[in-house]
């Protein structure tokens, strides 16, 4: 049977935003997976806690400071965040590097604080079982965190070394929308590390 | 397909016959919660037989439709066919028999259920079980102390009275399974679980545990005596004596190798200066039927054997090896013999 | 371009396309092009190839612990050697077999039957099979060498703890579950993504062929339930390796933990090794019916609560834990209501092939054992979410049986069917028709003798995972008919075997569509040419192949790597999109993740050095493919 042509698709962009492209997809799919690890291992702390007394068992909660300095700088970061988004939809060149620079170092800063943190939590991982959930916690978050840092810095190094097309200007909205999810998971960690052991003690 | 029908019928011959009696056997009930427990298998068998039939029977006559099909003209029109609308009436129509059938199944599983639950427990005995790598610890409760007396591996139960196990484990998880009398409920580290027998037919029956625990869970048997309350109550009185002094020179020389060698420092033996508990209770050992968890018969050439070469009979249970003489050897068994 | 359209592609036309195509997409056939390839079919039919090896080892396994049952008090195999072997052999059928391969087949054909040039992030697929592949040979050579896993594929914990399970062999489970879910999880986001953004222009979702849509469900499925058991595997491994308590009960852990998170993947698990299978018997069904399938949006919706549903059930592996009854009352029903889409699916099925002509060919064959076995299975699955039967059952041969009427008869006899039905398309040639019928039939009654004894031995008290049992209790007669049927299935899968060498070579050409089929991946030659397909198909019909007219689009590149996207719901074609070229570094990548999942065991701080490497080959493999600056300038 002979192919009958009926239409042509050269004329179709060779690069997009969004969900437009698969990679987004896939992007979302990552999301959906981390997610689910993370809403699992909160299951795992209400379950863990829901037959140890008290909570935490020395009675002990985190320290407050370097949790509250990490929360807050994480939410500041969406300013230099949603600037590179709006940059790269602009597909702005100059204004795209210099948002991923003050992200990569914006990044660097909180990875500092997370050392603090993990000293300010009051327990080992190897204590009991509270301890073990905590760590886990903070330890799963700071692995995404530590992807999403790296990734923004390798992305800044390409604004500059390489041509920046639309499917680099993509690359870039994507590592905004992770950086979204890093911050918005950190929120119910941040709760049940360091307000429910408070609240339920 | 008349094979898979031949399979079928063979099948279900062959469920009728595995209906005769056994002592490890959920189809022999000889306790209320297995009775009721084979009451939902056999509406089970029955809902679900006649869904099994009803799709082969639609199956077969499809092909037996369809072979004749083979030699009609060719179908006009593959993607839409005239039989779609009375087809999708069949189709309504057996959704709603399936959701009829799941109906009375799941009615049925929860009424029993129910009845499980208000299982009668007025003047219920009270035993714990403990389970270890790979032996059971049988422990008769009472609120008097004297009353109360351990075990290993074997259940004496009067019947038609209620008994309420409480069930936990030393180590890993196990499960608590006597098929004649009902389910089986799990033995899990740091967690208490309970199950109600009702024991209503005399005899003795088989237990084994469920649930993978290692090495040996293959050999971690129990045996569960159903008898009359007189029966009952002679043997717990016979329980709640120490063990038998030892009544003749071998028997004297074999408690000797007994608290002097290796075995008192885990075996308890009441009445005894042997008192070990990391292994099981042998107090009344000699009036068990079976030895190490189901391996063997309790009995000279069984004892002998197993104190030969414990890890032979059961590789990697924690009884270790002891090399003794066989001089020794036969006085040890002396002993342990004369303690019914 | 200015051509009006429609219009004919002449002969000299597509020669010269085809030769430009293939010298764009073709694989080398150097040592070093093998191991760089990025195309699907190649990598797709590697991970078949590899998941049916594992099919067989498993099945070696299986056939060892059959002899060792077949008389009481054998002493053909040691408690240790068979507590290893039956770990090994469930951890290698779920994990290595069943739902690699599945995704294996949707590797192979989901392109092809999007009508796509390639799978989205192909250098992930090729990553993907690498790091299932290590994962496999770690586990099995570590099962040679006596450190294989000791404490069943589901490794309940404290058995599976440090204090129960010393050594390494639980460590080396552990680390394997991390390499298959990785490599699961990379390949249901390809294949989501694929699905969702490659299909032919015109293949709205509502003319999806039932095969994508399970392919998309299963895909999605997988999202959702690895990531349970990844988070087990972690837990374990950390209270082995650094002391954490997750299932200490000593130090306030739960070993119920572990079967919460362990059940809540493997449920669903069943159904992700299920599910893909349903996709095939609807593709085999409409074939040799040549007739649609029946009421096409009732499949779709069952396929979906299929997936929806198998969430909802995993308490019903855990009922006699001592949870509280009313929520084991739940679970009874929720657990029944699988069996309505199931008893759907199963009517259109049939009712297809009573309105159809079916040709009664290997395929279909396979797919008409597949309803009497399974059919068969899922009824015993019934009875086994009620509560108080489900206490006597759990844990003894019925589950044993109930499970591989449904695995078996449910996936692995679809998937010899799908075999036998792509085979043509996968290599160029046909199957023997007559070795399949001999293989279809002895693996049916084989599977029936070997499997349908085990129902009256669970009643009658065996319980599982047991290395013997006493004489006496009646089980004796079952279990030897149960290893004899097991021996008629190794003649079976011999014959299989044998069966597909020799056609390999000598069977006859296949053509491209041998056996009239409807779906896109029949549009293209067998085997398909590197880049599948020259122009890209228009879908017009839910049945493409089956009307008279072959619309197609032109206007991808075709002197650089291009694939079209289309749009999510009516996929309207809405950009092109370079398609990554093969490449090493996946290959690196996958070398060094094993270093450092293989390392962990002996080192926890392999995580953190074995880190370093992994991020050098992905700044490889994600490098930028736009030119650097400089020899921009230096062009101006």
């Amino acid at each position: 049977m002979k192919a009958r042509v009926v239409g042509d698709v050269s004329m179709l962009p060779d690069g997009a935003f969004g969900s437009r492209t698969p990679i987004w997809w896939g992007l979302i799919c990552f999301i959906l997976i981390e997610g689910g690890g993370f809403a699992l291992a909160c299951g795992a702390y209400f379950f863990l806690m829901s037959h140890t007394e008290p909570w935490p068992p020395s009675r002990f909660p985190p320290d407050l400071p370097a949790g509250i300095a990490f929360t807050a700088l994480l939410l500041l970061s969406e300013i230099p965040n949603v600037f590179t988004k709006r940059a790269e939809k602009a597909q702005d060149e100059r204004a795209t590097q210099l948002g991923l620079i003050a992200a990569s170092f914006v990044g660097a800063l909180l990875l500092a604080i997370r050392w603090f943190e993990f000293h300010s939590l009051n327990v080992r991982w190897d204590d009991n079982a509270y301890g073990s959930i905590v760590w886990a916690l903070l330890f799963l978050h700071t692995v995404h965190l530590i992807t999403d840092w790296a990734d923004t810095v390798v992305l800044a190094v390409f604004t500059f070394t390489h041509e920046v097309d639309t499917n680099r200007f993509s690359d870039v909205a994507d590592n905004s929308l992770y950086w979204h999810f890093v911050v918005i998971a950190w929120l119910p960690i941040y709760a049940l590390i360091y307000w429910v052991p408070r609240l339920a003690g | 397909m008349r094979r898979a029908a031949a399979w079928l019928a063979m099948g279900m011959a062959g469920l009728a016959l595995a209906a005769c009696s056994g002592a490890q056997d959920s189809l022999n009930p000889a306790g209320d919660q297995a009775a009721h427990t084979q009451d939902v298998w056999r509406l089970m068998l029955i809902v679900c037989g006649a869904m099994y039939v009803l799709v082969m029977a639609f199956l077969g006559w499809a092909l037996w439709r369809a072979r004749r099909a083979l030699d009609g003209p060719p179908l006009e029109d593959a993607v839409k066919s005239s039989a779609d609308a009375p087809m999708r009436n069949a189709l309504v129509g057996w959704t709603a028999l399936i959701i009829l059938g799941l109906g009375v199944l799941a009615v049925g599983s929860f009424l029993v259920d129910r009845s499980l639950a208000r299982a009668d427990t007025k003047d219920a005995l009270h035993i714990k079980i403990t389970g270890n790598q790979w032996w059971w610890q049988v422990e008769y409760q009472d609120p008097d102390p004297s009353r109360q007396f351990t075990t290993a591996n074997e259940l004496h139960l009067p019947a038609n009275r209620p008994a309420i196990l409480e069930l936990a484990a030393q180590d890993v998880i196990h499960s608590f399974w006597i098929p004649n009398l009902a389910g089986k409920e799990d033995l899990i580290p740091g967690r208490t679980n309970w199950l109600t027998l009702n024991p209503r037919r005399i005899g003795v029956y088989r237990g084994q545990c469920a649930e993978f625990c290692g090495l040996q869970h293959a050999q971690m048997a129990l045996d569960a005596t159903v008898e009359d309350p007189q029966a009952f109550e002679a043997w717990r009185q016979a329980q709640l004596k120490p063990a038998p002094p030892p009544s003749n020179d071998a028997q004297v020389r074999g408690q000797g190798v007994f608290i002097n060698g290796a075995c008192g420092s885990c075996h308890e033996i009441a009445g005894s200066d042997a008192h070990g508990r990391t292994g099981p209770d042998l107090t009344h050992l000699a009036s068990r039927r079976k030895l190490a968890a189901g391996a063997l018969p309790v009995g000279r050439d069984g004892l002998i054997a197993w104190l030969h070469d414990p890890q032979a009979i059961k590789p990697g249970n924690h009884m270790p090896l002891v090399h003794m003489s066989d001089q020794d050897l036969n006085d040890l068994v002396a002993y342990l013999q004369s303690l019914s | 371009m200015s051509a009006a359209y429609p219009r004919e592609v002449g002969a000299k036309e597509a020669e010269a396309l085809h030769a430009q195509l293939d010298a764009t997409w073709r694989t080398g056939t150097g040592f070093w092009d093998r191991l760089a390839t990025v195309d699907h079919k190649i990598v797709g039919r590697r991970y078949i190839v590899t998941g049916f090896v594992f099919f067989v080892l498993a099945g070696i396994l299986a056939v060892l612990m059959r002899l060792q049952l077949a008389t009481p008090q054998s002493g053909l195999i040691s408690a240790d050697r068979y507590n290893q072997i039956f770990s090994m052999h469930g951890t290698t059928m779920m994990f290595l077999f069943a739902v690699p391969i599945m995704e294996a087949m949707g590797v192979y054909l989901v392109p092809l039957m999007c009508g796509t040039r390639n799978i989205a992030y192909p250098r992930l697929n090729a990553y993907s099979y690498w790091v299932y592949l290590f994962g496999g040979v770690m586990i099995w050579v570590a099962f040679l060498l006596n450190v294989g896993p000791e404490t069943g594929w589901f490794s309940y914990v404290p058995l599976a703890g440090p204090e129960f399970s010393p050594g390494k062999r639980t460590d080396f489970w552990a680390q394997m579950i991390t390499f298959t879910e990785v490599s699961a999880l990379a390949v249901a986001a390809e294949l989501i993504a694929t699905i969702l953004k490659q299909r032919a222009p015109g293949m709205t979702l509502a003319r999806m062929p039932l095969f994508l849509w399970s392919i998309l469900v299963t895909s999605v499925m997988i999202l959702f339930a690895m990531p349970a058991v990844m988070l087990a595997s972690s837990f374990l491994i950390s209270d082995r390796l650094i002391g954490t308590h997750f299932y200490n009960p000593a130090e306030g852990g739960d070993p119920l933990l572990w079967q919460h998170l362990f059940w809540f993947f493997g449920h669903p698990e069943v159904y992700i090794i299920f599910v893909p299978a349903l996709g095939m018997v609807s593709s085999i069904v409409a074939t040799f019916a040549q007739r649609t399938i029946f009421a096409y949006p009732a499949m779709v919706m069952a396929l979906i609560g299929n997936g929806l549903l198998a969430f909802g059930l995993w308490v019903h592996h855990m009922f006699a834990t001592g949870l509280p009854r009313l929520g084991n009352s739940f679970y009874t029903s929720a657990s029944m209501t699988i069996a309505l889409p199931a008893g759907v699916q199963i009517f259109c099925w049939i009712a297809t092939l009573w309105d159809g002509k079916p040709r009664f060919k290997a395929p279909l064959l396979f797919v008409l054992g597949f309803v009497v076995i399974f059919v068969l299975g899922g009824l015993t699955g019934v009875m086994l979410a009620s509560v108080p039967l489900d206490l006597q059952l759990h844990d003894t041969y019925f589950v044993v049986a109930h499970f591989h009427y449904v695995l078996i008869g449910g996936a692995v006899f679809p998937l010899f069917g799908g075999f036998y039905y792509w085979f043509p398309k996968i290599t160029g040639r046909m199957l023997s028709e007559k070795a399949g019928a001999w293989n279809f039939w002895l693996f049916f009654v084989g599977f029936n003798v070997a499997f349908f004894p085990m129902h009256i031995l669970g009643l009658i008290g065996m319980p599982r995972r047991v290395y013997t049992y006493p004489a006496g209790l009646g089980w004796e007669l079952w279990n030897r008919i149960s290893t004899l049927g097991g021996l008629v299935i190794v003649v079976s899968v011999l014959i299989f075997i044998g069966n597909v060498t020799v056609s390999l070579r000598r069977g006859a050409l296949a053509g491209d569509n041998p056996w009239d089929a409807a779906t896109l991946e029949w549009a293209t030659t067998s085997p398909p040419p590197s880049y599948n397909f020259a122009h890209i198909p228009v879908v017009t019909t839910r049945e493409a192949l089956w009307s008279e007219d072959r619309p197609v689009m032109e206007g991808l590149k075709s002197e650089s790597r291009e694939v079209l996207c289309t749009s999510v719901l009516d996929a309207e074609p809405d950009m092109r999109h370079a398609s990554p070229k093969p490449s090493l570094w996946p290959l690196f990548t996958a070398l060094a993740t094993s270093a450092m999942f293989i390392g962990s065991i002996f080192h926890e701080w392999a995580l953190v050095w074995g880190s370093l490497p992994i991020v050098v080959g992905l700044i490889g493999w994600l490098w930028p493919t736009t030119p650097p600056k400089r020899q921009l300038e230096a062009a101006t």
